[in-house]
């Protein structure tokens, strides 16, 4: 099966979509933070966390809903640890965040051992289930590659959409890009510069979580260490990718994603056993960075991305 | 504007310190109903701490704010436009990347209250623009707008909040002569619909122009408070500074050699600046040699051709008859160029460094600051703390953030860095800017001193009574190309304008480079 085969597939389409949710959930993440002039390099500790609050929570027997709320919720809590100590205190938000990434992949570590001190194999939960969304799901091709996710996917998608209401069309989202640009602006106008960033990162860091989440719960239904893999850096190129647009950033998530189903793929063909499998994995990172290269030089960044305020300073 | 009976605002007894400094000295006065007040003083008289006190950005040590007879809740501006008052800072607080619609309604609503009524918002938006003649369109990114147009959004941020008292911080001080005029007719258009002004200025002629009735300040004191009908510009000067403000005596010149010479110089054009076009001039020494003419018409290139920024397309320069076209700002720097560079903020200094290393900036890499690749502190801080006391800087020391330091204080730190190098050759890019009546005669005496002395001179200006004061020769730049030289007293101010908009310049271009100065 050649390459381009492979392109026409449903099931390589319905993967590729699989495989970008925890993205599309966690870029989302990031991109309210960012929007609001944080940077949140806490991003790939909190998916870690995620991934284990919502699988623990489950385990312990609440429902599958109620677990991606605990995931959330978790997520929140070291967001307002990173936006406390880098929003009214105005630290390094790279110092921070990576801080953030340390304490909450230990911590994680830790509370596992905690909560199964026994076991050599962590135990699997019963995992969101594919459901086909009715006459959608029949639609020739379309319908396999994307009506055919677990809910948790199609929430994914459906929280791209919210973001973008919410950026564009709201008072709030109007706020909090405005923190972004110039938070002397913002401050004029006699809002709280510090409400809003602490409210963006919160909330953010929440959809992060919920990404981690996707990976126990869905993707896969157990928690392994060192799972999340890197995805969390991922998110914070695919926001750049996207321009800090939720569209854009959804469309970078799908294909990256889609290198990485693709390589999986094409190391199963006969020219893929010919090269060592390492030249595939690298693949979509360096197919990403070429598409960045090109994607971000007409990007906007936030003015005030990284710069702290400080009431009343000269 | 006779009697102004309702009163709207009123400062009770307002203190404010800043550690040792007063910046706010018991100051009390009120406001009525469709009255301008201006608030008159020198950079650091306290002006725009009083109004961040009023707009409750800072909070005060001692006294009250009322507004329609309620007292203000102290740091809050929140309450403060709720009350209905609104400022237009000196500094914009614009978000760039956003559109004009989005600055103006940003806060206007409840952060939770649904979506945004775009719709209505813009109509708005679009009638109150036509209301007080503010042109500007509400879907334009306002980092593509000018200044004057970005004052213009700032201004329709207050309005569409229904703000009854609007306190406008030199807002002059960007603009140009038409663009203030154009101002000027806003704010009557707003005074005739019932709002009142409170206008911070340190320009005489404007305060005179607009204000019923003028507050001056003085080291944080108020001195007085006057009706403008009762004083005039010499009076309020006096008031300001607390003694009469004379500008500096010129003696007649005495020019020698010609030091540097421009021969036929052009340079491309940037985006929408002109480059020069064939222009040649010669700096001769003990000359101050002026440069009139409106923003953006070549200045740009020809500061940055004499500094050494910009390499000429065509033509040559000679110092001392040496060529030195291909010469960078390091030699020029090295050849005894002295720089004030238009933007003291931006090319300047380095806002963050201290007085010390900004002292040094031009000259850090010779000898007495640096010795063998080692930078020598002592004597860098000798040489800031000479600076400060010889030009007057005033601060807490040569250790400060010059960050801290106010426009007219940074600028002396800048004058002192540049002549204290006895330079053969100064170029005074816009050296007054934003500066107060005291800074500006300081920095006009100095430039005379150093032509007294034997430099050359190059002044560009905008303010054509800059020119016509201060210069002995005097040209004019209009699309990059250069007039012919003009004696002091030459022309007229109205004979000088109608060269700053291009006319008399009939005669091919090639034609212009012919005349080598005298």
């Amino acid at each position: 099966m050649d390459i381009i085969e492979i392109l026409f597939t449903a099931s390589f389409w319905a993967a590729a979509i699989r495989i970008a949710t925890p993205l599309i959930l966690a870029t989302m993440g990031e991109l309210i933070c960012e929007r609001a002039g944080v940077l949140n390099l806490g991003i790939e500790g909190i998916m870690v966390v995620g991934a284990f609050a919502g699988w623990m929570a489950v385990y312990s027997g609440t429902g599958l809903w109620v677990g991606v709320a605990v995931a959330f919720a978790v997520g929140m809590v070291f967001g307002l640890l990173h936006s406390t100590l880098t929003v009214p205190f105005g630290l390094s938000q790279h110092v921070v965040g990576l801080g953030v990434t340390l304490l909450a992949t230990s911590a994680t570590y830790y509370a596992y051992r905690l909560a199964l001190p026994e076991v050599t194999s962590p135990p699997k939960i019963a995992a969101f289930q594919p459901y086909e969304v009715p006459l959608l799901s029949e639609i020739p091709f379309v319908g396999e590659a994307l009506f055919a996710q677990t809910p948790f996917t199609y929430f994914a998608f459906l929280l791209v959409a919210a973001v973008a209401i919410v950026l564009y069309r709201t008072p709030l989202g109007l706020a909090v890009r405005a923190v972004g640009e110039n938070p002397s602006a913002v401050a004029a106008q006699g809002l709280s510069v510090t409400a809003i960033r602490m409210g963006a990162v919160i909330v953010g860091s929440g959809f992060m979580a919920m990404g981690g989440a996707f990976l126990t719960m869905s993707a896969f239904d157990s928690f392994f260490f060192e799972m999340v893999n890197g995805r969390g850096w991922i998110c914070i190129a695919l926001v750049v990718f996207g321009s800090w647009r939720p569209g854009k950033a959804l469309l970078g998530a799908v294909l990256f994603a889609a290198f990485d189903a693709l390589q999986i793929r094409v190391q199963q063909t006969e020219i893929g056993a010919e090269i060592p499998y390492q030249i595939f994995l690298m693949m979509p990172y360096i197919l990403s960075i070429l598409a960045l290269v090109v994607m971000s030089r007409r990007a906007e960044v936030p003015a005030a991305l990284m710069v702290p305020f400080n009431k009343g300073e000269r | 504007m006779s009697t102004h009976p309702e009163e709207v605002l009123r400062l009770d007894g307002i203190t404010k310190r800043f550690g040792e400094l007063t910046a706010n000295d018991a100051v009390s006065f009120s406001l009525a109903k469709g009255e301008v007040v201006a608030l008159l003083g020198e950079n650091g008289a306290g002006k725009t701490t009083l109004m961040n006190i009023l707009f409750g950005q800072y909070t005060a040590d001692n006294g009250t704010v009322s507004v329609f007879g309620k007292t203000l809740p102290p740091g809050n501006p929140r309450a403060a436009l709720d009350a209905g008052v609104g400022m237009v800072h000196q500094h914009f607080t614009l978000a760039d990347n956003m559109t004009v619609q989005e600055n103006i309604t940003l806060g206007t609503r409840p952060l939770f209250s649904g979506r945004l009524d775009r719709k209505a918002a813009r109509q708005r938006i679009v009638e109150l623009s036509e209301r007080f003649h503010l042109a500007v369109s509400p879907d334009a990114k306002v980092g593509s707008l000018s200044v004057g147009e970005r004052q213009r959004v700032e201004i329709l941020k207050a309005l569409y909040r229904d703000v009854r008292i609007l306190i406008l911080d030199e807002p002059t001080a960007v603009l140009t002569p038409q663009e203030t005029d154009d101002l000027f007719a806003t704010l009557r258009q707003a005074i005739a619909n019932g709002l009142s002004i409170i206008f911070i200025s340190h320009k005489l002629h404007e305060v005179m122009a607009i204000a019923d009735r003028v507050v001056v300040l003085r080291h944080g004191k108020m001195v007085d408070g006057v009706a403008i009908k009762d004083t005039d510009k010499t009076a309020l000067a006096a008031l300001m500074m607390g003694a009469e403000a004379t500008p500096p005596s010129v003696a007649p010149a005495n020019p020698g050699a010609t030091l540097m010479e421009l021969r036929d110089v052009t340079t491309r054009d940037i985006g929408n600046a002109p480059g020069l076009k064939s222009v040649s001039l010669a700096l001769r020494s003990g000359q101050i040699i002026g440069l009139a003419g409106v923003s953006g018409n070549g200045q740009a290139a020809m500061a940055e051709i004499v500094g050494g920024q910009r390499k000429p397309a065509d033509g040559s320069l000679a110092l001392a008859g040496e060529d030195i076209t291909k010469w960078t700002p390091r030699t020029a720097v090295q050849n005894g160029i002295a720089r004030i560079p238009e933007d003291r903020h931006k090319t300047g200094t380095i806002a963050d460094f201290d007085l010390t290393e900004n002292a040094i900036l031009e000259r850090y890499n010779d000898a007495p600051f640096s010795r063998g690749g080692w930078l020598d502190w002592r004597k860098s801080h000798r040489f800031a703390s000479e600076i400060i006391e010889k030009y007057d800087v005033r601060c807490p020391g040569p250790d400060t953030t010059i960050r801290l330091l106010s426009g007219g204080n940074m600028q002396k730190l800048i004058l002192g860095r540049v002549l204290e190098a006895a330079p053969q050759i100064i170029l005074a890019n816009q050296p007054v800017r934003g500066l107060d009546i005291g800074a500006v005669n300081y920095v006009h005496s100095q430039l005379l001193e150093a032509r007294n002395r034997g430099a050359a001179v190059l002044l560009i200006s905008e303010d054509l009574d800059e020119i016509m004061g201060l210069a002995d020769v005097i040209y004019v730049i209009a699309e990059g190309r250069l007039s012919p030289t003009f004696a002091r007293g030459e022309k007229t101010p109205a004979e000088l304008g109608l060269w700053m908009a291009g006319q008399g310049f009939d005669e091919p271009v090639r034609e212009e480079g012919g005349h080598h100065a005298s």
